[in-house]
């Protein structure tokens, strides 16, 4: 069956969206990537949708839906490199991917998620401090 | 409105969406629409195919290139002989849903062209058609 | 039309053209600055002679007729270009109406004796005219339908530039009213920019934007959303006092959206949200 690879790169992992998805194809990779997810615990996802040219209402609750997993497992979730003709799309269908972190390339969705990192980094040991 | 080409498609698994929406694509390539409003057309198509697979189990789509006032246009035909829709209006609400989905399914799509025509009897099967013009907004 | 009768009019063309050039010219409505006359003398034969051609074929009243084409086409090109030059409708129309005129006193001397055909002949010319009068309308409306088409066009490009004003920041001074069109072409013309130049902050000014209604306020809102969906941030500045009040008056919900006052402020905002410190250097260096 036709599977969409996930890279493991440090603590993040990788999805490049290359070919037109169809459900079962999106379904798949929404599973494949939460088990990478808890297997690897990872703490950032980067999900590159810059070839592809259709976002629906199914996709776009894909794209939720792994932001919100991801985030109960403590992974933040980046969608990087969305096409305008998509994103206009999108906001026409009354779709704003609230829960999900977007940046306009990889380079800079990389970035976003070292940020987050940093922060929790920074975050723990202020709690750490808090309880000595 | 004049009919300039016209073909049939017919949908019975998820990987005939691709090719259909691919088809969509050649034709309203053909009309000179923007990216833009292809997108809007092709994302319409999705959530209407989407539909009919899930809720009729398949159905035959008919693509055709039209022309009003001299202004081209792609009109899309979704027919199905599933269940029906019994109340055409609810369904019609922004996140109503008898699936587990956001219910943005027929009021986005809608949204996203020019023209918009449902037809549903209980029993029988749904029949929605589309249009897209190429400078419409 | 009677066969006599047409090539009686067809023998006196010269003189109707005279006649015709004559009461043209003397209109107080004749806009010699916009053509002269002799352009007009060339015109105006061109046609006549096309006219009264027609006037001779057996189906002389249906001005759908194959003998009517050539006229029909000299009318339209007439009309048009009338419409492109900026002729009023007033003075399109007022060519082929002198000409009705000075037709019915050709009519009138040629069957003073015969009533009952001159009653006839005139009626029939009349509609003749008319119904070339209409074509000469639609054409010249067509004309200037094709003017303001072209001009809003233009307009809608012209004036959406975007600005790139620092590396990462973008700006796109809205200027004029936003209309849904408008919109459309205004948000394209921003999301390619950014994905051009990976600038993660763009600043939509509306300054020089007369009113915000509802309808443009959600023009602005999908306009940013779009961009938070791509990646990038937006702020919207140039927002005036009474902008501010309709806003509020109206109940538009804003509170999603960064908002400051001037493009200077929003600026000043770009650089700390990318991070970025501008300073003072100190005086030498500068060429003032």
């Amino acid at each position: 069956m036709e599977r969409i690879p996930i890279l493991k790169m440090g603590p993040f992992l990788l999805v490049t969206i290359q070919v037109d998805l169809y459900d079962r194809l999106a379904l798949t990779l929404e599973n494949d990537l939460i088990n990478m997810v808890s297997k690897t615990e990872a703490k950032g996802v980067l999900i590159d949708i810059s070839a592809v040219s259709i976002v629906d209402s199914f996709m776009g609750r894909i794209l939720g839906n792994i932001a919100s997993m991801s985030k109960i497992m403590d992974a933040a979730t980046v969608v990087v490199g969305m096409q305008p003709a998509v994103a206009i799309t999108l906001v026409e269908l009354g779709l704003t991917l609230s829960g999900v972190h977007t940046a306009l390339d990889v380079e800079q969705g990389m970035e976003l998620l070292r940020n987050k990192i940093g922060h929790l980094d920074t975050d723990e040991e202020g709690l750490y401090d808090s309880f000595i | 409105m004049i009919v300039l080409s016209k073909e049939k498609l017919p949908i019975q698994r998820e990987q005939d969406v691709i090719l259909f929406r691919n088809r969509i694509k050649e034709l309203a390539t053909k009309t000179g629409m923007s990216l833009v409003n292809q997108t809007k057309l092709i994302t319409a198509a999705s959530e209407l195919v989407r539909n009919m697979l899930r809720y009729g189990g398949g159905g035959v789509t008919q693509l055709e290139i039209v022309s009003k006032n001299s202004i081209p246009g792609v009109r899309l035909t979704f027919k199905d002989e599933g269940p029906g829709i019994p109340d055409v209006q609810q369904a019609m609400k922004d996140g109503f849903s008898t699936g587990k989905s956001l219910g943005l399914g027929l009021p986005g799509a809608k949204r996203l062209v020019n023209e918009f025509d449902i037809k549903s009897e209980p029993g029988k099967g749904t029949t929605v058609t589309i249009t897209r013009w190429k400078n419409g907004l | 039309m009677n066969k006599d009768t047409a090539a009686y009019l067809k023998g006196k063309k010269k003189q109707i053209l005279e006649t015709w050039m004559h009461n043209q010219v003397q209109d107080a409505a004749l806009r010699d600055d916009l053509m002269s006359v002799a352009e007009l003398q060339q015109q105006s034969e061109e046609f006549l002679s096309a006219l009264l051609n027609a006037f001779g074929t057996p189906e002389a009243e249906d001005t759908q007729s194959a003998g009517y084409e050539p006229i029909n086409d000299i009318l339209s090109e007439i009309a048009i270009s009338r419409a492109r030059q900026g002729f009023s409708p007033r003075e399109t129309n007022t060519y082929i109406l002198s000409l009705k005129q000075v037709l019915s006193q050709q009519l009138e001397e040629f069957l003073s004796d015969n009533t009952a055909l001159l009653y006839r002949e005139i009626l029939s010319m009349n509609s003749i005219m008319d119904s070339l009068a209409v074509i000469a309308m639609e054409t010249y409306i067509k004309g200037r339908e094709e003017v303001i088409l072209r001009q809003t066009n233009e307009m809608s490009e012209i004036s959406t530039p975007v600005i790139r004003v620092w590396e990462g920041i973008l700006a796109l001074p809205i200027i004029g009213t936003l209309d849904s069109a408008r919109t459309q072409v205004v948000m394209e013309a921003l999301l390619e920019e950014i994905v051009a130049t990976g600038s993660r902050i763009a600043i939509l000014d509306i300054s020089g934007v007369p009113t915000v209604d509802s309808l443009v306020a959600q023009h602005l809102i999908k306009t940013v959303s779009a961009a938070r969906l791509m990646g990038a941030e937006c702020v919207i500045s140039g927002i005036r006092a009474e902008i501010a009040q309709t806003i509020v008056h109206l109940g538009i919900d804003l509170t999603n959206i960064y908002t400051k006052a001037s493009l200077a402020s929003a600026l000043k905002m770009a650089f700390s949200m990318l991070n970025i410190q501008v300073t003072r250097g100190s005086k030498q260096n500068t060429g003032f």
